[in-house]
């Protein structure tokens, strides 16, 4: 089904407006806030510490262990029930996988660094609006970091490629492809990468291609929040 | 950390680690409509170092047998590790539950909500409203935060369309929740021998022991909750009665 204009008006390859904070929770030792739209992450980070039980201790570096939820009332429909299911068990691996290659906790051998993520309200791309926070609040903690980690969803909606899908676009009578990624922003490696629907591989590169340059406007917000609380420390 | 012994120490001077009167709040600030997207109505509530969100779902229920014209609310707290060093993963702490019962006891008892309003059809579906509350960041006082900020994202919500007897939660309606008192709860907590409001983590943590109070504007106590571990003589709970009417009264402020 053609799908020839979106909804809010934007370009095919835009984001929806886009806020970062860095250092909204006081009792972590590093923390973010970030906003895509409608949709609105905050994540804490906690650490590091001893990690029980035994055997889940890694002998060379810290485990990160990650926790995707979204609060009771910021679903779309229904209350979400509180505690974790099937779904965000899964996230909360696959954002741990996404930070894996550019975390370092190597000076923290046996121990575990918590990361908290929770959503506050959504209109779809949840777990990369907190991957996108995470990784702020991993660098806010100060972790050494090869780079940051930006996420957004791409896809398709109807016969269009778009990034940074919303509620109304995934849910699209004409049908709708949603791929979140995750993208290194200065090798554009891709961490995480999910897809649920049908395409085909030249708009599947396509997808990939936009939600890579979207990445790039993203990792601006983020540089843009760690500068507003650092100054001129993060420039380097 | 603080110790117990530099904030029992502060006390008998007269004084508090931030330097506050023993009855003065923190700064408290109230935003309206933090999820206004996903739920029927939402809310934040600072108070100095501590915040906590919350939001209400509203969906049709079977009533109770008892209470065919009836529909009831669900408060439910969850301490969030995100906010604290101290929460851990897991299901609800006792101290969890406790702040869900006394949230939920202040705004029930008090009748500020007419359950019988929220009746769609007598003995068949009535209005179940969820108040989730959530800490972001967990510094003292979370019984009186939580209190705030479910009748903030209670007097925030509005009804959902209903078509075909199921709800669309994408329609709102302008019908505003019924929402006809404000009980506001102030906790008197004894720290040493003297009495103070709003503590911080640390105070908190000091302290022998608690008393939440809940007043409606017509100055009725309409839920109480000791906790601690030290006991309260009868002087001593009028004397955190009288100081928690006193406070609730300037609270009432935050809501015109």
């Amino acid at each position: 089904m053609k799908y020839s204009k979106r909804n809010d008006g934007r370009k095919f390859d835009e984001c929806r407006p886009m806020k970062a904070e860095v250092g909204v929770v006081k009792n972590a030792i590093g923390s973010a806030k970030f906003q895509i739209g409608k949709t609105v992450a905050v994540a804490a980070v906690y650490g590091p510490k001893d990690l029980f039980p035994k055997f889940l201790q890694k002998p060379n570096t810290a485990r990160l262990r990650c926790n995707y939820n979204m609060m009771a009332f910021s679903g779309s429909g229904e209350r979400v029930r509180p505690g974790t299911n099937r779904r965000s068990k899964e996230i909360s691996m696959v954002v741990e996988k996404a930070f894996e290659p550019v975390l370092d906790l190597s000076e923290f051998p046996k121990a575990v660094v918590d990361v908290y993520i929770e959503l506050i309200q959504t209109d779809a791309g949840t777990r990369c609006a907190g991957i996108c926070a995470a990784s702020l609040a991993l660098a806010d903690a100060g972790f050494d970091m090869k780079d940051l980690v930006c996420a957004v969803s791409c896809g398709l909606v109807g016969d269009q490629v778009v990034v940074d899908l919303d509620k109304s676009e995934e849910d699209f009578e004409g049908g709708a492809v949603d791929i979140p990624i995750a993208v290194l922003p200065r090798t554009g490696e891709i961490t995480l990468l999910q897809l649920d629907g049908e395409i085909s591989k030249e708009d599947l590169h396509k997808a990939i291609q936009q939600g890579k340059a979207a990445c790039q406007k993203i990792y601006a917000v983020q540089q843009a929040a760690l500068r507003a609380k650092y100054g001129q420390e993060a420039k380097q | 950390m603080i110790s117990r012994e530099y904030i029992e120490s502060l006390i008998t001077q007269h004084t508090r680690v931030d330097g506050r009167k023993f009855d003065e709040y923190r700064k408290i600030e109230i935003e309206y409509g933090i999820s206004a997207k996903s739920a029927e109505g939402s809310a934040r509530v600072k108070i100095g170092n501590t915040e906590v969100v919350a939001g209400v779902k509203m969906e049709l229920g079977t009533p109770f047998p008892d209470k065919p014209d009836e529909g009831s609310i669900m408060v439910n707290v969850e301490l969030l590790p995100l906010s604290s060093p101290f929460f851990e993963s897991g299901p609800p702490s006792i101290d969890a539950i406790e702040l869900s019962r006394v949230t939920d006891r202040g705004i029930r008892e008090s009748k500020a909500l007419d359950f019988k309003k929220l009746c769609v059809r007598k003995g068949e579906k009535v209005w179940l409203l969820f108040i989730d509350i959530y800490p972001i960041n967990t510094d003292g006082n979370l019984f009186d935060a939580c209190n705030l900020v479910a009748l903030a994202a209670i007097r925030d919500a509005v009804f959902p369309k209903i078509v075909d007897d199921k709800i669309d939660y994408h329609e709102k309606t302008k019908t505003k929740v019924p929402l006809t008192k404000l009980p506001l709860a102030c906790t008197v907590w004894k720290v040493g021998d003297t009495f103070l409001v709003d503590p911080s983590e640390a105070e908190e943590r000091a302290a022998n022991a608690r008393l939440s109070v809940v007043f409606t504007e017509d100055g009725k106590i309409c839920a109480m909750q000791k906790g601690g571990d030290f006991p309260l003589t009868e002087e001593e709970i009028m004397e955190a009665v009288h100081l928690a009417e006193k406070k609730t009264k300037e609270l009432r402020r935050h809501f015109t």
